[in-house]
């Protein structure tokens, strides 16, 4: 969004001013609740009453004092399963961020930089790809290979490079014309060290910036798929899947409200971080709509 | 004589007005992002793990080498892949997508079928997001950095943020179950007949045929799911519309306004809102390619028999041909949807860069 910092007090264009843009309420709020999950994720074990797959309760049971977020159809403890959930989630929405990242980074660079037609079939490819509902295309693309979690996280990597390929390329048609990129180009640098020395650390933030705004995506398009039938397989313990179930016994609301809670948090705090971070770091390259 | 062909060409080209050439050119786009997007459905068809070969024939008639022959003979598996291509393109373009696994018909018949449920509830939302998301989005700007800009976006990140499989489950169990509001999921109540299918949206036929109990009882059964379906698309277009009212109120001509002493309400609404509308529609535009990717989730949770409800089903039994069906038709509503949108934008704003 267009917020300019200094335009609401033009006597403090101070660094001061600058710097507290990454102090906004939303943004701490935002990074409280990631690290909370992030938390729960790797201390799972030693705070989960009980093992997640154990069936070891009376089936059904609302949330009660032994059982916090009640009892699934199986007698398992929900609390527990969501905590674990954690542990599915986090680290796949990472690894499908990341590897979009570096997909679409690498054929946005070569697009931008080299230009001419190796640019137009990569551009034209981002295009067709966009062309889809990122969610529909992932669902044919899991269909093909096979619903597993890992098929998921390719499928939607698959749908979602064009996102950062386009910013990417963007950027470097504007730094590739730096006078500081011309001269190392004039010194002798080859095409790849001047993408690589010159122009990459410039890139960084903005993709950076919104592989962050991405990640609550990440998380809500495989909890999605998930709940479709075609990410996590029963029974490992994963939010849009335990979401699936509890939609099953529609009267036991705490089977699908907790779950779907925990979706909610780990999204919610990675936008108001990925939103704050916008405003601080980059307030144009992250603006293309999603 | 090739170079003199190509100058006419050219000059001919530049002789068409440059709306038209506009249109022209986003119709070659068009139809190149259609073709491309049949590539893309033919190769995910071709890398299925399992042979269709087994799949169709079963066990028996697959282990007889000469059934198989005939087989791949007959449906063109013999052939080389570019081959197989447009023998599947021409089958596309006879309205042919090959036949369901689980409903036993044919795919296009089926989505024929399906298809104005999701288009009735598509636009349904879409109405109701561009109306809320537009107006918070315009307070928004109006209340910059003050208190009703934070809370609307908080509640814009709240919108994009809630999972719609999940909310759409919550919504039907507080409306429905607990508070009988929601008559419940489909599209009228058990038992109710359609509406006669003139345009297959049954609040427009009902309409259009003066049943008015069903198209009570057909808008009290759109009215959740619609508004579930809406709220993503409310968060991206309030946050969409506060950006470009923002950058609207930069400009020389809104001050010029504010100078020669017009009232607030008629700067916003007169010289803001609309310079800043007309980029608007283009991202709703996009936008509501995004609403019939959420549309899967919650037909799946309302039982809405449109088309992301058939999706889910099929995906549920690895139906390919049906998924590739849904993709295609979808991904057509899409590409239409923009290019409709992208011309709208060039004859509403002459500014436009129409190159």
């Amino acid at each position: 969004m267009l917020r300019s910092i200094d335009a609401a007090d033009p006597f403090h264009r101070s660094r001061t001013r600058v710097r507290s843009a990454w102090l906004q309420p939303l943004g701490i709020i935002g990074a409280v609740m990631l690290a909370a999950i992030v938390l729960a994720a790797i201390l799972a074990p030693w705070i989960v009453p009980h093992p997640p797959n154990a069936m070891s309760f009376p089936r059904l049971q609302p949330p009660n004092a032994t059982n916090w977020f009640g009892t699934d159809q199986l007698g398992r403890d929900i609390f527990s399963r969501v905590v674990y959930g954690a542990r599915v989630s986090l680290p796949y929405a990472l690894q499908l961020v990341v590897m979009s990242a570096v997909l679409g980074t690498v054929l946005g660079a070569i697009a931008g930089y080299f230009g001419g037609w190796i640019d137009g079939v990569i551009m034209r490819a981002a295009d067709l790809v966009m062309a889809f509902p990122d969610i529909i295309l992932a669902m044919a693309v899991v269909a093909a290979l096979g619903p597993n979690l890992f098929n998921a996280v390719l499928a939607v990597v698959i749908v979602s490079w064009p996102i950062y390929a386009r910013v990417v390329r963007s950027m470097i048609l504007t730094l590739r014309d730096e006078p500081y990129v011309q001269s190392s180009r004039l010194l002798g640098a080859s095409s790849g060290r001047a993408l690589w020395r010159d122009i990459r650390p410039n890139a960084a933030g903005p993709v950076v910036v919104l592989a962050a705004l991405e990640y609550g995506h990440a998380v809500l398009i495989l909890s999605g798929l998930s709940f479709l039938g075609l990410g996590a397989q029963p029974p490992i313990a994963e939010w849009g899947s335990m979401v699936s179930e509890g939609a099953k016994y529609f009267d036991r609301w705490w089977m699908s409200v907790f779950p779907g809670l925990a979706i909610l948090v780990v999204v919610l705090g990675a936008n108001f971080l990925g939103d704050t971070l916008r405003d601080a770091l980059d307030p144009r390259a992250a603006k293309t709509f999603r | 004589m090739g170079q003199g062909m190509a100058a006419l060409v050219r000059q001919g080209w530049f002789a068409i007005p440059g709306l038209v050439r506009f249109v022209l050119r986003r119709l070659a786009v068009g139809v190149f992002l259609c073709v491309g997007v049949t590539l893309i459905a033919f190769t995910l068809t071709q890398v299925v793990p399992g042979d269709p070969i087994s799949a169709s024939l079963g066990d028996a008639a697959a282990s007889d080498p000469e059934i198989v022959a005939a087989f791949r003979a007959r449906f063109g598996l013999d052939r080389p892949l570019p081959e197989q291509y447009v023998i599947y393109l021409g089958n596309l373009l006879r309205g042919d997508l090959g036949e369901s696994l689980l409903t036993r018909r044919p795919v296009a018949a089926d989505l024929a079928h399906y298809m104005s449920a999701t288009i009735e509830l598509a636009v349904m939302a879409m109405t109701i997001a561009m109306v809320l998301g537009v107006a918070l989005g315009v307070l928004a700007a109006m209340f910059r950095d003050r208190w009703p800009d934070q809370v609307i976006r908080v509640v814009s990140l709240a919108g994009v943020s809630v999972p719609t499989f999940w909310l759409s489950l919550v919504c039907l169990y507080v409306f429905f179950f607990i508070l009988g509001w929601s008559p419940g999921v489909g599209r009228l109540s058990p038992g109710a007949p359609a509406p006669a299918a003139i345009t297959g949206l049954f609040l427009v036929d009902a309409a259009l045929t003066r049943n008015w109990r069903v198209f009570h009882d057909a808008l009290a059964h759109i009215a959740l799911p619609a508004m579930v379906l809406a709220v993503y698309t409310i968060g991206a277009i309030t946050r969409f519309t506060r950006a470009s009212m923002l950058e609207a109120m930069g400009q020389d001509y809104v001050r010029t306004a504010r100078a020669k002493g017009l009232p607030e309400r008629r700067v916003i609404l007169g010289h803001v809102l609309r310079p800043a509308l007309a980029a608007i529609v283009t991202v709703s535009g996009m936008a509501f390619g995004r609403m019939l990717g959420g549309a899967v989730l919650v037909e799946a949770v309302f039982s809405w028999p449109g088309l992301g409800e058939y999706a889910y089903r099929s995906a549920l039994a690895l139906d390919l041909r049906a998924i590739m069906g849904v993709s295609l038709v979808i991904a057509a509503i899409y590409i239409l949807v923009n290019l409709v949108v992208d011309i709208l934008y060039a004859v509403i704003d002459p500014r436009i860069r129409l190159g």
